[in-house]
């Protein structure tokens, strides 16, 4: 057998290039923003592992659909049937009150709020890096989804991608240690940042001075201010508004609004470019 | 024989520990997930330290960070300095039992575990849970196993 390297000294010069490679791909990686598209191909050559690593949990929810009793079964469609005829009934009201508004808006000059694109996502269940707080969603570049976009689900706000391939894509969830949400507090419209904390029940909101009106059991909405996230979709409520004297901020502590640990579907939306003429206009003025 | 023999083999046994370590498993038993790709990758090393090497450990922890969507670079820096240790001591690593080749993996298990949270903590404020260091041990009790499977493979397939 014919070696590849002769002594040792060899070795330890693969281990500088390594070590040098890698540290170089660290620092591009998280500060460059040009590298993201490499990303993109590097990740689509590694889906199909993605995707055979998520094969055992589609069978095993292919065999509890199909184990699911009729009776169960008939008290589900009742169930929604019902539920959609209620919201059948609040959507006749939602869309006068979509025309009001867009009339009113109209009088103040202010933007006007038009349909996005939407399109609904779900979770593939594989593992990730345990340092940071991510899912992996089924849809990817091949669906117009674009690094930075808003993910929400039917409750609020979820994260926002990361990370793009071909065919899938990586959601940073709202409470990953590196994430931060322009919030304004419902009741009031106080702006903050939400920051997440590493826990994935919870949020901290930072330099909020003590004597800020906020309490425990305000909704937090995302305020739009940032350009990421479009204005108004709940993010959070607060759980603990804590003041210790001789600090110079309050500690204010939020739980995420969306069930975090239990999400299944998301619903990923497209900022819409058409009605930003209206928002420089606005400015202009 | 050609260089290239049993190439296809090693590869194949590295992508189905890639694909374990991506598996979902119930929660209460994420903590205990045997770092797979450290144990093949290990075998290989002690195994063929002239074939398999630095090389394949830069590779292996690439497709890593991309499976986890962990920063690029952070599984290929600690792979590779995991690698020079056990191909610069392959020969010690070889003539020892089992059990004390178990402590070993144990040990460098931890080491690699360390560089990962040194090198993410340079990027994010991350804070290290007790519950990341559980799978060392998982991964020292599984060493024997893969070491055996692995050792009939290389026989059954002459890969040299």
């Amino acid at each position: 057998m014919k070696p590849i390297f002769a002594t040792s000294t060899s070795l330890q010069l693969r281990l500088f290039f390594a070590v040098i490679a890698s540290f170089s791909l660290i620092i591009f990686d998280s500060k460059f923003d040009s590298f993201s598209n490499v990303r993109v191909y590097l990740n689509t050559a590694v889906s199909p592992l993605i995707y055979a690593a998520d094969i055992p949990s589609e069978m095993l929810k292919g065999v509890s659909n199909t184990v699911v009793t009729r009776r169960d079964l008939k008290k589900q469609v009742t169930e929604q049937r019902d539920k959609l005829f209620i919201q059948q009934v609040q959507l006749l009201e939602f869309k006068h009150l979509k025309e009001e508004n867009k009339r009113l808006r109209a009088l103040l000059n202010s933007p006007v709020h038009s349909d996005q694109r939407k399109l609904v996502a779900e979770i593939i269940t594989v593992n990730t890096d345990p340092f940071s707080l991510q899912v992996v969603i089924n849809k990817g570049a091949l669906d117009g989804i674009y690094i930075g976009q808003p993910v929400l689900n039917e409750q609020g706000v979820v994260g926002q991608i990361v990370d793009v391939s071909a065919t899938y894509s990586r959601v940073l969830l709202i409470s990953d240690i590196s994430h931060g949400i322009p919030v304004r507090v419902q009741r009031n419209d106080i702006r903050a940042i939400a920051n997440g904390s590493g826990e994935l029940n919870s949020l901290t909101l930072p330099y909020v001075p003590h004597s800020t009106d906020i309490q425990a059991g305000d909704v937090l909405v995302t305020s739009g201010l940032g350009g990421v996230f479009p204005e108004g979709y709940p993010v959070a409520t607060i759980t603990d508004f804590n003041y210790q004297m001789g600090q110079p901020y309050a500690q204010v502590e939020a739980k995420p609004i969306v069930a975090l640990e239990r999400i299944r579907y998301v619903l990923l939306i497209w900022d819409d470019k058409d009605n930003t003429p209206d928002t420089d206009k606005e400015e202009t003025l | 024989m050609t260089p290239a023999h049993g190439r296809f083999k090693i590869i194949l046994t590295l992508i189905l520990a890639l694909l374990l370590t991506v598996l979902p498993v119930p929660e209460p038993l994420d903590n205990f997930r045997p770092d797979w790709v450290l144990l093949v990758l290990g075998y290989w090393c002690m195994a063929l330290p002239y074939r398999v090497n630095i090389g394949y450990a830069w590779i292996t922890g690439l497709v890593l960070d991309l499976l986890l969507g962990a920063p690029l670079g952070i599984h290929s820096l600690a792979l590779s300095i995991i690698v020079y240790i056990i191909v610069m001591n392959h020969r010690l690593i070889r003539n020892i039992s089992l059990w004390q080749q178990a402590l070993i993996v144990g040990f460098l298990t931890m080491l690699n575990k360390l560089i990962i949270f040194w090198a993410e903590k340079l990027l994010f404020d991350i804070s290290i849970t007790p519950m990341y260091l559980w799978s060392i041990l998982s991964t020292m009790l599984i060493w024997p196993w893969i070491f055996l499977i692995l050792r009939k493979i290389r026989r059954q397939f002459a890969i040299r």
